[in-house]
């Protein structure tokens, strides 16, 4: 079952032309001719589509609390500043069939009452900013974007922004920051942007993925995209697989799917390249917890593991992680966790916008003492160190940037404790290439 | 390299700067401010004091609003730079594919370190984190393009190419 990437093969589907043939626009005519604003809000909010970018919010709800004062503009911002590590779907699907976001936000800014949207996409996707711009002077050519789009009175203008290289911008409020031209610091909340966000105005910020899926929402119904997936994970998610598998790249899966067989079939990941074993997987981008292989394809209670908000997150940190953006990492066993461990903290610690002082000192503290266990300079009391400053940083911060550097810190010690001791033991042999290969009766050895 | 006396968009890149700020309300043109920093790079390759007070006039903006800014946005490079500027991604999964010696190889081949610019100013090698192509790793960008799937000897490759 596809529905964001079904002609995403097709030769020419980034110009209109080949975009419509396959059905393309359907949901424009359909939502501005046919419904109303809120009929369309309506139909996302039965869909039960939660946000795509990470927090799983229920996106018709997000839409509902939208203010509407008289006389005040309304905005929609797509959220394409895609920067969590291990995630590139929102790049892929843009960059292969940009109409498909762009017929999202014409229906989801109808809905919404917005006549001026904006994508702000991260500055290093400057050559999709470019094909999405191509793709919307079409849409303006063909009548489906600037006034009285195809004779319903409804005018909407839309307009791509280029971020400059941060990954705080993709926490809204910094988003809402950077658009306006400041550096991207958090807002405090409240007022949430639904009241008060770009310009002082009522904004609503969704991301890419959420924003595609809205097009099908109106040309099928919210009931038949809720009938997809299990419980309320409902409709297809975009996954971002990278690491040690045979087939890494982007797929769209019914939610619900099996992590098993999502991992070893060959319709989807293909297995563990080179014949090596799973070690571990990051399920949803680098901020969620790193699970062993054990805990990734089973639960704490033995139950299969699905590709599902809750069934990732069964058993709660202790033994569970969480779906986030779906940026889905694969390590086999000649993995170093440590070292992973340490590229997370650094980009933690890079990515930090410094304005809270748990997350400014504590990412730079995390990173300090992983590079030394790393580097062989660690100390016993360093394991311990870096689970009490993860504790200090989250919960602590604006935004949830800080609960993002603690929480894969955390759960690397939670469950590969062995490693961190080991590097700290054999400082030696800890820097030596391919040090991982050297150790013996290791608990993840299967 | 740039000076005070030259620092002007041509006409055809104002005309950009016009359009872009058509994009915002009326009074919010600081919203044009990253969009014209990547024009004003692309211009003179790094951002100057001379060429961010430039920006902030266009924008009528303190110079101050335009410094803050820049600063905090990595893409932005705030010394003079090679004419090639290798950006690679130094994080996680580019690193589970080899990203450590593919780089290190390019690093090598060019003789200098991360930060730095060969003698003969055609190449500057930045370190930066996730460029959101995780699956395609490792990655670097040159400007606007992608190289992925990187080995060494595609780097050698990519080199030469761009030592022409």
């Amino acid at each position: 079952m596809k529905i964001l990437t079904e002609h995403i093969d097709v030769q020419g589907i980034e110009t209109i032309d080949v975009f419509r043939k396959h059905g393309g626009y359907t949901a424009v005519e359909k939502a501005l001719k046919k419904m109303t604003p809120d009929e369309v809000t309506e139909e996302v909010k039965k869909s039960g589509l939660r946000g795509r970018g990470g927090a799983g919010f229920p996106m018709g709800m997000k839409w509902s609390f939208l203010a509407k004062p008289e006389g005040v503009p309304r905005y929609l911002v797509c959220n394409a500043d895609e920067s969590e590590p291990g995630t590139f779907k929102d790049h892929y699907l843009m960059m292969k069939s940009p109409h498909t976001l762009i017929e999202g936000m014409i229906v989801s800014s109808y809905a919404l009452g917005a006549n001026t949207s904006y994508i702000y996409i991260r500055g290093e996707l400057m050559y999709v900013a470019t094909i999405l711009e191509k793709a919307i002077q079409e849409a303006k050519d063909k009548g489906l974007l600037g006034k009285n789009i195809l004779g319903s009175g409804y005018d909407l203008e839309l307009h791509v922004q280029l971020g400059g290289g941060a990954y705080i911008c993709g926490e809204e409020t910094a988003l809402l920051e950077s658009l306006e031209g400041k550096r991207g610091n958090p807002r405090n909340k409240p007022p949430f942007p639904a009241v008060k966000g770009l310009w002082q105005c009522p904004t609503v910020v969704n991301n890419v993925e959420s924003i595609a899926a809205t097009s099908w929402i109106v040309n099928n119904g919210g009931d038949e995209y809720a009938k997809i997936g299990i419980g309320r994970s409902t409709g297809t998610k975009l996954i971002s697989v990278s690491g040690h598998v045979r087939k890494p790249g982007v797929y769209e899966l019914p939610l619900g799917l099996s992590v098993e067989d999502f991992i070893y079939s060959d319709d989807w990941c293909g297995g563990i390249r080179d014949g090596h074993k799973l070690k571990a997987v990051v399920a949803g981008g680098s901020s969620v917890p790193i699970l062993p292989a054990e805990l990734i394809l089973k639960t704490a209670n033995g139950e299969n593991r699905l590709m599902t908000y809750e069934s990732l997150s069964d058993g709660g940190f202790v033994s569970g992680t969480m779906l986030g953006s779906g940026g889905f990492v694969v390590m086999d066993e000649r993995t170093c966790i440590v070292h992973n461990t340490l590229t997370f903290g650094r980009f933690y610690h890079h990515e930090s916008c410094g304005q809270c002082s748990p997350c400014r000192e504590g990412t730079g503290w995390m990173d300090k003492v992983l590079y030394r266990i790393e580097h062989g300079k660690g100390r016993q009391e360093d394991i311990d160190l870096l689970v009490d400053v993860a504790k200090k940083i989250e919960g602590n911060t604006i935004c949830p940037l800080g609960d993002a550097a603690a929480w894969p810190v955390a759960a690397a010690i939670r469950h590969f404790r062995d490693e961190f001791e080991w590097h700290i033991n054999h400082p030696e042999k800890a820097t030596q290439k391919g040090a991982v290969f050297m150790r013996e009766g290791a608990s993840w050895s299967m | 390299m740039t000076n005070t006396q030259t620092i002007q968009f041509p006409a055809d890149t104002l005309d950009k700067v016009h359009e872009i700020i058509k994009r915002y309300p009326e009074g919010k043109q600081k919203s044009a401010l990253l969009p014209i920093l990547h024009l004003a790079q692309a211009e003179w390759k790094w951002c100057s004091p001379e060429v961010m007070d430039y920006v902030a006039g266009l924008l009528k903006l303190s110079p101050v609003e335009v410094y803050e800014v820049a600063s905090f946005y990595t893409m932005f490079h705030l010394e003079p730079v090679g004419n090639h500027v290798i950006e690679y991604c130094r994080t996680g999964p580019c690193c589970l594919m080899g990203g450590v010696e593919v780089y290190d190889h390019l690093k090598a081949k060019l003789g200098i370190e991360t930060g730095e610019t060969t003698a003969d100013g055609k190449f500057t090698v930045k370190e930066v984190e996730c460029l959101a192509a995780c699956g395609w790793g490792p990655v670097f960008q040159i400007r606007e393009k992608f190289y992925m799937n990187l080995t060494t000897q595609k780097v050698d490759e990519i080199i030469e190419e761009l030592s022409k």
